[in-house]
């Protein structure tokens, strides 16, 4: 007993730990995501259905495949990306958990941050999936250390601008199409980096040549996650 | 209501007469470009247009970061007075362009970084818009607009610097060129004048044209204002 009111007081007087509280934020998202399974279930079919289509837009056959899977795995992912983003803030803000969110006892970058590593988690999870199934449907053989990496890097960099958008798309009348829109224009130097690299390992191009693509998107990665942090504050701001 | 102040009518009247004399210098005075012809005397305004758009553009970021730290509206009217004007400053930017690259070029359309960067700096822009208008509460709006437009005034230089890796055929007229380029000039005394004089009068008329966009919304908003104490 003793031990419970001198925790509460401790709670009181200081804010948890900066990492902790960004912890929990990720906990509730990804506990919440596997009861329902709805956001990652809708994420995956939509994904397989835009392979499909794209198999029949494309004809990919044995030829083009190698010069396009890049794109088509890109596009991909970006589509189903869009679909988390929108679900993952939506959820937030229409059972008002986002106003219980900022009345916690938390530094505004750490609702950012926890809800940008819980899409990025969902996403990595969605191309966890799409990978493998793209692999054996079209047969080419997608798991090189380095194309894992360029996804990794491409992909918190697309959540990073996304995690912001979507929490100013959801606050506006015309959010389900407006997040698409808000985003494609702003993230394209993420993803016209993300599929030059990839396409150039799908070649099998020198690494001499795919370096600068990966800088690049390290360098973006770092820009727009610190300019998010910066301006998240005003965005959820009352 | 106040009146127009007086310098906004001396750069109503500069502007026009500028605007003539810039169109006279570009299609008679300027020398005809030897390669090209007369078709290269659309530079002159294709440049100043750009370089207008970018420059409206920069104003709405400046306006951006001034709300989000003063919190006073009045910098959310320039923002968008800036992301209106700049979107048809480039646009016009675009089409001219365009008409000068199907004799020089053969083409209406190559997807070089300039033409593509300056078309989804379009794009963002015309998103700042839509998000404006999915929100009701001004001053939501307000700080919202002024997110996006920091955030796509960051992307759009980053765009530019994906594109560049592959080759570009856009002439650079000012400073170091690239011998790849096609349609490239040298400037000769009378067109850098010219060049120069156009530049200019499209700067008098971006101001003008900005102010009067600024008194605009800052009518709209009193309008709003007074309607809301009508109805109350």
């Amino acid at each position: 007993m003793a031990h419970d009111i001198k925790a509460a007081s401790q709670t009181v007087t200081s804010r948890p730990s900066y990492l902790r509280s960004l912890g929990a934020i990720v906990w509730k998202d990804l506990a919440a995501e596997l009861r329902s399974r709805e956001l990652l279930s809708s994420m995956l079919v939509f994904a397989m259905l835009v392979i499909l289509i794209f198999n029949f837009a494309l004809e990919l056959n044995a030829n083009e495949r190698a010069n396009v899977s890049a794109g088509v795995l890109w596009v991909t992912f970006a589509f189903a990306g869009t679909l988390g983003l929108n679900r993952s803030m939506a959820v937030e803000k229409d059972r008002g958990c986002l106003d219980g969110l900022l009345l916690a006892p938390v530094d505004r970058s750490a609702i950012y941050f926890g809800k940008m590593i819980a899409n990025l988690a969902f996403m990595l999870m969605v191309e966890a999936i799409v990978l493998p199934i793209y692999s054996i449907l079209y047969n080419v053989n997608l798991f090189q250390p380095v194309l894992l990496a360029i996804i990794l890097l491409g992909s918190v960099g697309y959540v990073a601008v996304g995690t912001l958008l979507a929490s100013m798309a959801v606050q506006a009348r015309t959010r389900d199409v407006l997040l698409p829109i808000l985003l494609f224009p702003v993230v394209l130097p993420i993803l016209i980096s993300a599929v030059k690299a990839s396409g150039k390992i799908l070649a099998a191009e020198a690494m001499n040549d795919i370096w600068p693509f990966i800088n690049l998107l390290i360098s973006y990665d770092m820009i727009f996650i610190a300019v998010a942090m910066i301006v998240f504050d005003f965005v959820v701001e009352e | 209501m106040e009146d127009k102040p007086r310098l906004l009518s001396i750069f109503n009247v500069l502007s026009l007469l500028l605007l003539g004399v810039a169109t006279w210098m570009s299609l008679y005075y300027a020398p005809q470009e030897a390669v090209m012809g007369d078709v290269q005397r659309i530079f002159y305004f294709h440049v100043s247009a750009g370089w207008v758009g970018m420059f409206s553009f920069f104003v709405a970021v400046i306006a951006g970061i001034a709300l989000l730290v003063t919190k006073d509206r009045r910098f959310d009217v320039v923002g968008m007075a800036a992301v209106e004007l700049g979107l048809v400053y480039i646009l016009i930017n675009i089409i001219t362009g365009s008409i000068w690259a199907r004799p020089v070029w053969n083409t209406w359309w190559t997807w070089d970084p300039r033409l593509v960067t300056a078309t989804i700096m379009e794009l963002v822009y015309l998103a700042y818009i839509m998000l404006r208008q999915g929100i009701e509460d001004p001053d939501r709006r307000a700080r919202f607009g002024a997110v996006y437009a920091i955030v796509g005034f960051i992307s759009v230089p980053l765009t530019f610097l994906s594109i560049r890796f592959s080759r570009t055929i856009h002439p650079v007229i000012i400073g170091a060129n690239d011998p790849s380029a096609k349609g490239t000039f040298d400037m000769v005394g009378d067109m850098k004048t010219t060049f120069f004089f156009s530049l200019f009068t499209f700067t008098i008329l971006g101001v003008t044209l900005l102010w009067h966009r600024i008194r605009l919304g800052l009518f709209a908003e009193k309008v709003e204002q007074l309607k809301m104490k009508v109805l109350s």
